[in-house]
């Protein structure tokens, strides 16, 4: 490949097509391209059931593609790569409830099999304590609230220290004040940790608040829509924050390309 | 699945059920509280063993073939103070217990690999299935004219009638793993056997210990069933040679033995079983709520 200094994360000609019944195919990525920097919080949106999640899944390696190719760090992804953690909307599921929080939080280290225990016992500690979770070790998963529990995977996630965090609707499952009090919690590990972050969401709000970029897919077959480079000030803030006129300006544009896309009229009919 | 472990069911449902505990604490008399405990069971048992009192007295029954149940207590008392009875059962447990866990063992093996590697399954599926549906008083003539009528034998009936309740549950277990279970796991890059000792077998296990309860009966029975056919020891060879001697009281008694291994058998393996899969049964009524 020839185009251009070389990215973070390096997306070409992204083709997925899945076997449908009846014999046909449905195409669900259509030559998608995108480049992102190390260090950025970029955000996909796009209409429900466009490949977005797709298009994660392939970046993390959990899924193959059908055409085109995913560079991370300038290594081909081919099978999940270790620099790159997934994190998925259904915490219940993704959570091993035989495991308690200190265990789900250990997975991934203890098959890694670089660290000692003493290591493993002190990471998992630290991880535990910076999502807030200190005093709730022992417990089950199952026993927590659904905030609690993906708190529980974005430490799990983390305690592997990976360079990428995919994450696929990570808040979408929970009720709306425990979503603001995990998008703070995540905006804070990323400027901390210096995190790159993938965030597929259909909130195109939350999409803005969190990004310093985000993209749009159009409806399936997907291809990137609009590219919205995000120049909100940071620290950002849950009211003041989503008062500023470029916020609005950002939603606004977003909502127009997503409503397009669907065929769906902004104004209530007079 | 046995008798048994249906009652052991029927008591958990009767000492969970939230109706009873508001019924305890509205004032009642002692027999309606009864009618609504989990007593009402035993009570029941303790009622048929009276009436069995009752028409061995009577007379109306042949006594040489139905004693009195007091009798039969007392003949029962006297093998167990004796050690006859105990000389007579220690064997057939060892039997059982040693053909159990070889069954369980290969089951659970066998059931990992049908159910993770392909290969595996097209192999094995079609000779589980012509297998399984033998009854095992039908190849235990084959297995006395290879193995003879020592333990060899009974161990091997035993295992290889514990082996199928085992291997088919495993089988299940791990088919039904849920599949964001296992690409979390190969997000975290774990595959291979790691993958199946980390995240399959502890998934797989709540149908894993389905089949085991399942196969801990099996087992008793073939044991019962092997013993009767060839044997010159054990509990089995006990009530069939007590029978031809016309000795009633003692061939009752060793059914009565029979009746209570089971059940404690039963109680032990669930008491087991809600320890190791405490997180099961709290994840599954979670997810209710």
């Amino acid at each position: 490949m020839t185009d251009g200094p070389r990215s973070f994360l390096r997306v070409r000609g992204l083709c997925k097509a899945f076997a449908a019944p009846g014999g046909t195919t449905t195409v669900a990525l259509n030559g998608v391209d995108l480049d992102i920097e190390r260090g950025s919080f970029v955000s996909i949106i796009g209409p429900s059931g466009c490949g977005k999640s797709t298009l994660l899944q392939i970046i993390a390696g959990l899924v193959g593609s059908t055409a085109g190719a995913v560079w991370l760090d300038g290594r081909q992804v081919e099978a999940p790569p270790p620099g790159a953690i997934y994190v998925f909307q259904q915490y219940t599921r993704s959570l091993f409830p035989w495991k308690t929080v200190e265990r789900n939080v250990a997975f991934g280290l203890e098959n890694r099999g670089t660290l000692s225990r003493t290591d493993i016992a002190a990471r998992t500690c630290e991880l535990i304590g910076l999502v807030k979770l200190t005093g709730f070790e022992r417990h089950y998963p199952w026993q927590l609230s659904g905030g609690m529990q993906q708190r529980v995977a974005i430490a799990r996630a983390l305690a592997c220290r990976p360079q990428v965090l995919l994450m696929d609707e990570p808040f979408s499952a929970v009720d709306a004040l425990t979503r603001v009090g995990l998008q703070e919690l995540l905006r804070a590990l990323w400027r901390e940790l210096g995190l790159t972050v993938i965030f597929v969401t259909h909130d195109v709000d939350e999409g803005v608040y969190l990004s310093t970029r985000v993209v749009a897919l159009s409806r399936a077959p997907a291809a990137v829509a609009v590219d919205l480079p995000i120049d909100l000030p940071h620290p950002r803030d849950q009211i003041a924050t989503r008062a500023l006129p470029q916020y609005l300006d950002y939603r606004a544009r977003l909502l127009a390309q997503l409503f397009a896309d669907e065929g769906l009229t902004a104004t209530e009919a007079a | 699945m046995s008798e048994i472990s249906r009652q052991a069911d029927l008591a958990t449902d009767l000492a969970t059920d939230p109706a009873l505990a508001v019924a305890a604490r509205k004032p009642a008399s002692r027999f309606a509280l009864l009618w609504r405990s989990r007593w009402l069971g035993v009570a029941f048992i303790a009622g048929l063993l009276v009436l069995w009192e009752v028409v061995a007295a009577s007379g109306v029954m042949p006594a040489m073939s139905f004693p009195r149940m007091s009798a039969i207590l007392a003949t029962w008392w006297d093998l167990v103070i004796s050690g006859e009875l105990p000389g007579e059962f220690l064997p057939s447990l060892w039997r059982m217990f040693a053909g159990y866990a070889i069954g369980v063992v290969l089951g659970i093996v066998l059931g990992l690999l049908m159910g993770y590697v392909r290969f595996f399954y097209n192999l094995l599926e079609p000779i589980t299935e012509v297998l399984r549906p033998i009854p095992s008083p039908a190849y235990l003539p084959i297995v006395i004219l290879f193995l003879g009528i020592d333990d060899e034998m009974k161990i091997f009936m035993i295992a290889f009638a514990s082996l199928f309740p085992v291997l088919l549950n495993t089988y299940s277990g791990v088919r039904s793993v849920d599949p964001i279970q296992l690409q979390t796991a190969r997000t975290f890059g774990v595959e291979g056997p790691k993958l199946l000792w980390q995240v399959v077998l502890p998934a797989a296990s709540p149908y894993i210990f389905t089949g085991m309860r399942v196969s801990l009966a099996v087992a008793l029975i073939v044991m019962v069933i092997s013993e009767m056919v060839a044997a010159s020891s054990g509990i089995g060879y006990f009530i069939l040679s007590a029978q031809r001697g016309f000795k009633i009281r003692e061939m009752f008694a060793g059914v009565l033995t029979l009746a209570a291994l089971g059940y404690i058998l039963n109680r032990a393996f669930l008491a087991i079983e809600s320890r190791v899969l405490a997180w099961h049964y709290g994840y599954t009524q979670q997810q209710r709520n």
